[in-house]
């Protein structure tokens, strides 16, 4: 999917810095972030532990409130969590005591015809149908991350923000749950800011790959990525593009890239 | 891709069966190839067979206590044989008595219960919602928490009277504090990560309430009823044993000073039928509210 140029500033993060404060000391988790992404685009944060691309995350969604520098979503201030900013997280978090289909509605009743239209073509984007009834703990790892998901788009989010969603599925699963969500930002056009720690991940959802660096959190770099959809992991062109990442992780730059090379 | 990896799931089972040949080799060693496919198929055993060992010691207890008694070993003044309990037992019925007194202390029950256990639920909820309900209800709540039933009981006839409403009272306050102390334990283990879902998904402060407190709460609440109810029937003894005419605990005090000891046994096998009637009701109620719990069954 291309992205024209001339659509406007969608997502604005703007010197965004934030420092822990805990009993032993300070952290600087974040130094003067700045990201534009444009309306559509599918960005993947990418780093190693520790390079503040969570947190970005939660400030994003409005879940932190104690940070310099503003994020402005279609041009207005970002001032708390809302339904404008969709979150899935690293793990599902659904309600256990709900069925799929209402942990997708959540705090909206199925009675709504509308809301139930809405839930049953979703359970059958993210390739949920028959499960519609079942409970949380019947599901897989990956059906139950496809629910989270699923839930997030329900309310149509400006932005749909996943924090390593799939981080604690095996590699099948994961291989599988990415051409989902592929399809889903094909089929919705649903802006995407994906935060992984997985070269391959990143390369082949993302049109942008922003790179960050640790100590303090940082942007080191943002990679566009033109390969064409569908990707193909084996292809020549895509381990082109998975060198040029590794390539800008490898720079020599300061003496804080080696702390974190062995993670 | 979703093909492959559900052809995958599906495979497994195929492996199992896959794996069943190795068993056939020993299954003539084995006396009883039965007992054996029953464990692998993961078969529970009948539940007559449950019936049955549970009964063993019971009807084991109460036939030896049965012969005792004949046979003039123990006093049958001070344990009735388990015969002339049922005959007394069936007398009570007969007469009508039994339903009485049963029917009285119930409706003591069931009214202390609803009185105490609605008001725990009520101010456990809102105690465990709100911080500054907590700070200014919670420290006088565990203070009269404190206060053991026999102690409060004079003070209660004589402020309420010897009638139903000092009997009510006090079991009310003991039903009060199991599903007082359930209910706000049960919301304030409500999972933190569930609420950030709930701020995320813009949840008013109503349906945070509904769909995530109430809920994750249930556990716990219905522990609370359990609790709640066993102390209301307990505690219909110590009411019912201050001054009263009727009920089962008269019953069985009244007997007690006519040395009527069956009627004192039959009284008790009443506290523990309506016991575990009460129990099992409860059970349902977790059956039907907590199906989508997976619990260890043993």
């Amino acid at each position: 999917m291309r992205v024209s140029l001339n659509q406007p500033e969608h997502l604005d993060i703007r010197h965004v810095s934030k420092t822990f404060v805990t009993q032993k000391g300070s952290v600087h988790a974040l130094e003067d972030v700045n990201l534009r992404v444009r309306a559509g685009e599918f960005i993947t944060l990418i780093g190693p532990s520790g390079c503040g691309k969570s947190t970005l995350l939660k400030i994003v969604a409005g879940l932190d409130d104690s940070h310099e520098g503003e994020v402005l979503l279609e041009g207005r201030r970002v001032t708390g969590p809302g339904i404008d900013k969709g979150f899935v997280f690293q793990e599902p978090r659904l309600f256990p005591w709900l069925t799929v289909e209402r942990n997708i509605a959540a705090d909206l009743s199925l009675n709504d015809p509308e809301v139930r239209r809405r839930v049953d073509e979703l359970i059958g984007l993210v390739r949920l149908q028959g499960f519609a009834k079942a409970y949380p703990r019947e599901l897989s790892g990956g059906m139950a991350q496809r629910v989270a998901i699923a839930r997030a788009l329900l309310r149509s989010p400006k932005v749909l923000l996943l924090d390593e969603p799939f981080g604690a599925l095996d590699a099948f699963t994961r291989a599988h749950m990415q051409e989902v969500l592929l399809d889903v930002w094909q089929t919705n056009r649903t802006t995407m800011l994906f935060v992984t720690h997985d070269i391959d991940e990143a390369v082949f959802l993302a049109n942008r790959i922003v790179i960050m660096r640790p100590r303090p959190g940082s942007i080191r770099g943002v990679i566009v990525n033109d390969l064409p959809y569908p990707r193909k992991k084996a292809s020549s062109a895509f381990q082109e593009m998975r060198f040029r990442v590794l390539s800008e992780f490898e720079k020599p730059e300061e003496p804080v890239a080696a702390d974190w090379a062995g993670l | 891709m979703f093909g492959t990896i559900d052809a995958a799931v599906r495979k497994e089972p195929g492996l199992k069966s896959g794996r069943e040949p190795d068993l056939e080799p020993c299954r003539p060693k084995n006396r009883e190839p039965s007992r054996v496919t029953d464990r692998a198929q993961g078969r529970e055993p009948s539940r007559l067979r449950i019936a049955a060992l549970g009964s063993i010691l019971p009807v084991l207890t109460l036939g030896a206590w049965q012969i005792a008694g004949d046979l003039g070993w123990i006093s049958t003044l001070l344990f009735p044989t388990p015969f002339t309990i049922a005959e007394t037992f069936a007398r009570l019925v007969a007469t009508g008595e039994m339903w009485t007194h049963l029917g009285i202390s119930f409706t003591r029950a069931a009214l202390g219960f609803l009185l105490g256990g609605g008001l725990g639920l009520f101010l456990g909820l809102i105690v465990g919602l709100f911080r500054r309900a907590e700070r200014s209800l919670d420290p006088t709540i565990q203070m009269i928490r404190m206060i053991p039933h026999l102690a409060v009981a004079p003070l209660f006839v004589l402020w309420f009277g010897i009638g139903e409403e000092s009997k009510v009272l006090l079991i009310a306050k003991g039903a009060f504090f199991p599903l007082y102390i359930n209910t706000f334990l049960g919301i304030r283990n409500a999972d933190n990560k569930l609420f950030e879902v709930a701020r995320v998904l813009g949840f008013s402060r109503a349906k945070q309430v509904m769909r995530l407190v109430i809920p994750s709460a249930m556990p716990n609440i219905l522990l609370g009823v359990r609790l709640s109810l066993g102390v209301a029937w307990l505690g219909l003894v110590v009411a019912e044993l201050i001054a009263s005419t009727s009920g089962i605990g008269y019953m069985m005090s009244d007997a007690r000073q006519f040395n009527k000891t069956p009627v004192v046994f039959v009284g008790i096998i009443l506290f523990a039928l309506v016991g575990v009637l009460v129990d099992l009701f409860v059970r349902l109620l977790e059956r039907r509210l907590l199906h989508w719990r997976e619990g260890y069954k043993g």
